[in-house]
């Protein structure tokens, strides 16, 4: 069995981000960028399942400009066999993503689909869903565990009321919660082994996908400053203050 | 005469005590919480093969019988009409020190007025409690018995407090984080302490050559956040940053991790401000890069711990934030296969390192049973020896170049058996985590009797491996440091101190290290746990002199007594 995982390349998520001055956007010029904390954890359970037998490939696939194929070395660095790159500099949206996703899988008919449930940088959590759409796949979101039956999956998801467990038919999309795993460190060995796996590199004319922008980013601010605390000297001050200032006796 | 208490002690302490000096030292037992109340004083000759640690019991101003005692069960409840057993993980071993100088004056209501009329009523700290905390080490190892704080907002009142102090022969701690893990940062008796963490502000920051100048009291994790927004760093960095404050760092020498890239304090502090003894202001708060006019003070006051001029403000030169930066976790099978990593990566990574530590088997034992949150990075199998490689430069795709180039050789050479390179800065922080956080777990082990030593590098291990051979089952050897410089920090891990261990690592340990050219404290600085030590690591000419400028900056030898230097040296004595 094949397995294909998305990933994607964010902004480190332990940068201090910034936005820039223009309000365009975030800072992303001199900034360390890594792996989505999610998607590694989707490729994690990926590596586990083809650890257990059950899979013979794991296909790892980025989308996005050059710097893309540093993210997959990792991917491959942790134990993917093979990656994809779709070479894209402009603006990604999740739907243009999904679209490339669908044709890919359409190419590599992997049996299992896994993707972080969301990227860091836009908190979207729109693709895993997208996708299963476009492909008319089942879909199991927020997976807290995954357990793989001959031709079912069997996933718990972590929803507002609690653990929700489906089972779903393969093959099907999965998208990765924080506590499915904890990813494991690239080892020196696999990062030397990582270097001579193969990246094909495409296009999305390719794949026959028109990346097509309907959304516009208008403006990113900051969050408004928190102000500092106030200190009062009486009890007067305070019924003060709450009465005229904050309006709430 | 000997009370019932005193021979119940006699019988029960285990330390003995050499006298070095021809006084002869006389100690103080104190027991921690004792509820103890007794007044008395006896006074009892020490020799050679006495087994008592007690020695004269000096009457503190309420009359309070306190002390250190090294595994002693408590005196018998229905004497003391207290029942517990003095706890041992409480209990320090006995430091040799001296009995509390005749020369200092007690602290009395009007000195109270006074300060208060300096500090205002927040500056001054008479509450139990908040002096509880200030009075005991980071360690627990040593407590003071001080019963007053003073907490100055500026140079003015520092200054003031010293003269009034100095006319007063009132004797002082300065104090900041109180992270020190020598005893140097607590009252040894009943010492103000003067705490210098309201003094707090940051007062420049020149973007162009990256000089920063801030108050002493100043955290240095603060300042770490505050030149990030700047695009630049602090030139130190260690375990203790979220509370250890800049003052103390500049006035112990602090190396840290990132020595081995930026160098010692010596030579990134521009400028101090320093207040004297009696008060006066040394304004030497340059900053320039180079200044060649005349005697170059400030390098005093570096590493003094504080017992020559009490440091308020710092110009420190601030090295630019660059943004590659990696983390590798490596595995050697020998202590000579660390050594060979250390020259291989000088050679092949170059200028971009900038921390190169170690730690043994034992080491991360501790920190993964001892710490939550922290897991193995190379769990596949155990390796006797850790190295973390940090590197930091301007441009990712060169600095990954030559760490790939480097990596490749280090395992096709067979010189690692294993490794992890960190893929995010989680993953980066997650190693150092474990590298910072031995000190911490072997707190929480029980016991711990800690040595910092500089010794010739391929020298290091062979004082690890004689120290496990002389205590064998009694204690766990732990070993880890920053092997770029040349510095082991050597704890041994009990589960209560004892005698016995004692014994078997002192002097031996201070002895094989002056025996190979090394220094009986790398960084840590003698504080009071190594005040009578010092000549194992330096002549007695060089002593003599560090005696006379004491005593030329502190004639009455108000600041800091009892540390640093031996007896005989300090000027009260």
């Amino acid at each position: 069995m094949k397995i294909m995982v998305a990933i994607k390349r964010v902004v480190d998520y332990a940068v201090k981000i910034r936005v820039k001055t223009d309000k365009s956007g975030v800072e992303t010029s001199n900034v360390k960028m890594s792996m989505n904390p999610f998607c590694e954890i989707a490729l994690e359970e990926a590596l586990r399942i083809k650890e257990s037998g059950r899979a013979s490939e794991v296909v790892a696939v980025s989308i996005g400009p050059a710097q893309c194929v540093d993210t997959l070395r990792t991917g491959l660095a942790m134990g993917a066999d093979r990656g994809i790159h779709i070479d894209y500099t402009g603006a990604l949206y999740p739907l243009s993503i999904a679209k490339i996703l669908k044709a890919l899988v359409r190419l590599e008919k992997p049996q299992l689909l896994l993707l972080g449930k969301q990227a860091i940088d836009d908190d979207c959590n729109q693709t895993g869903q997208m996708v299963a759409g476009l492909l008319e796949w089942p879909q199991g979101t927020f997976a807290s565990k995954v357990v793989l039956e001959e031709n079912t999956v069997t996933v718990d998801r972590e929803v507002d009321g609690g653990l929700e467990t489906l089972c779903l038919d393969l093959p099907a999309v999965i998208t990765t919660d924080l506590r499915l795993n904890q990813p494991r460190y690239a080892t020196l060995p696999n990062i030397m082994k990582a270097k001579s796996k193969p990246i094909k590199k495409l296009t999305p004319a390719d794949l026959e996908v028109e990346i097509r922008s309907d959304l516009e980013v208008v403006e990113v601010t900051e969050p408004p400053k928190r102000k500092a605390g106030v200190m009062l000297s009486s009890v007067d001050e305070l019924i003060d203050k709450l009465k005229n200032e904050a309006r709430v006796l | 005469m000997e009370s019932f208490l005193v021979r119940t002690l006699r019988k029960r302490s285990s330390r003995t005590l050499f006298s070095r000096t021809s006084r002869g030292f006389r100690t103080s037992i104190r027991f921690i919480d004792s509820g103890i109340d007794c007044s008395f004083r006896g006074k009892f000759k020490v020799t050679k093969n006495e087994d008592l640690a007690v020695r004269s019991f000096f009457p503190s101003l309420f009359g309070v019988l306190r002390g250190f005692i090294n595994g002693v069960s408590a005196p018998r409840s229905r004497v003391q009409g207290y029942g517990s057993q003095i706890q041992c993980r409480n209990v320090a071993f006995v430091a040799a020190t001296p009995s509390r100088s005749g020369n200092f004056s007690f602290v009395n209501s009007d000195d109270i007025t006074f300060f208060e009329k300096i500090l205002g009523e927040k500056g001054v700290v008479e509450d139990k409690e908040k002096l509880e905390e200030s009075n005991t080490d980071w360690m627990r190892k040593y407590r003071g018995s001080s019963k007053l704080m003073l907490q100055p907002r500026s140079t003015q009142q520092v200054s003031q407090i010293l003269e009034y102090c100095n006319s007063r022969c009132l004797a002082v701690v300065p104090q900041g984080g109180n992270t020190g893990l020598v005893g140097g940062s607590v009252p040894v008796f009943d010492e103000i302490i003067i705490n210098l963490s309201s003094m707090n502000s940051i007062l420049s920051f020149d973007q162009v050559s990256g000089i920063l100048v801030c108050e002493a009291g100043c955290i240095l994790e603060n300042l770490i956040s505050f030149l990030d927004d700047e695009g630049f760093i602090m030139p130190l960095d260690l375990g203790a940053k979220g509370s250890c404050q800049i003052g103390g760092n500049v006035s112990t020498n602090a190396g840290g991790l990132r020595l081995i890239r930026y160098g010692s304090l010596h030579g990134s502090v521009l400028g101090l401000e320093v207040v004297l003894a009696n008060g006066k202001v040394l304004d030497m708060l340059g900053m320039l890069r180079k200044d060649n006019t005349g005697y170059d003070l400030k390098h005093l006051f570096i590493g003094s711990e504080g017992s020559l001029g009490i440091v308020t403000k710092v110009s420190i030169l601030t090295p630019p934030k660059l943004k590659s930066v990696n983390v590798a976790f490596l595995a050697c099978e020998d202590y000579t296969s660390c050594l060979k990593l250390l020259l291989e990566a000088r050679r092949e990574l170059g200028e971009i390192i900038s921390a190169f530590e170690f730690l043994d088997i034992n080491s991360m034992d501790l920190v993964l049973k001892h710490l939550d949150g922290l897991r193995d990075p190379l769990p596949s199998s155990k390796h006797n020896f850790y190295v973390l490689i940090e590197t930091t430069g301007s441009i990712e795709s060169h600095d990954r170049e030559k760490l790939d180039a480097f990596l490749v050789k280090l395992i096709e050479t067979g010189l690692v058996t294993d490794g992890v390179l960190a893929q995010d800065i989680n993953q980066a922080s997650s190693f150092w985590q474990i590298r910072e956080g031995v000190p911490e777990a072997l707190m929480r082990a029980g016991a711990v009797y800690k040595y910092d030593l500089s010794l010739p590098p391929d020298k290091m291990y062979d004082l690890v491996e004689e120290m496990r051979t002389h205590l064998g089952t009694e204690a766990n050897v732990v070993a880890y440091g920053h092997l770029g410089d040349g510095n082991l920090h050597l704890n041994i891990s009990a589960h209560r101190y004892s005698e016995s261990i004692l014994s078997k690592i002192e002097p031996f340990v201070y002895e094989w290290t002056s025996k190979h050219r090394g220094s009986i404290s790398a960084e840590h600085g003698l504080g009071l746990m190594k005040a009578n030590k010092i000549h194992y690591s330096k002549s007695s000419e060089t002593v003599q002199l560090m005696a006379s400028i004491k005593k030329l900056l502190d004639p009455n030898g108000i600041l800091n007594p009892y540390k640093v230097l031996p007896q005989s040296a300090q000027p009260q004595s």
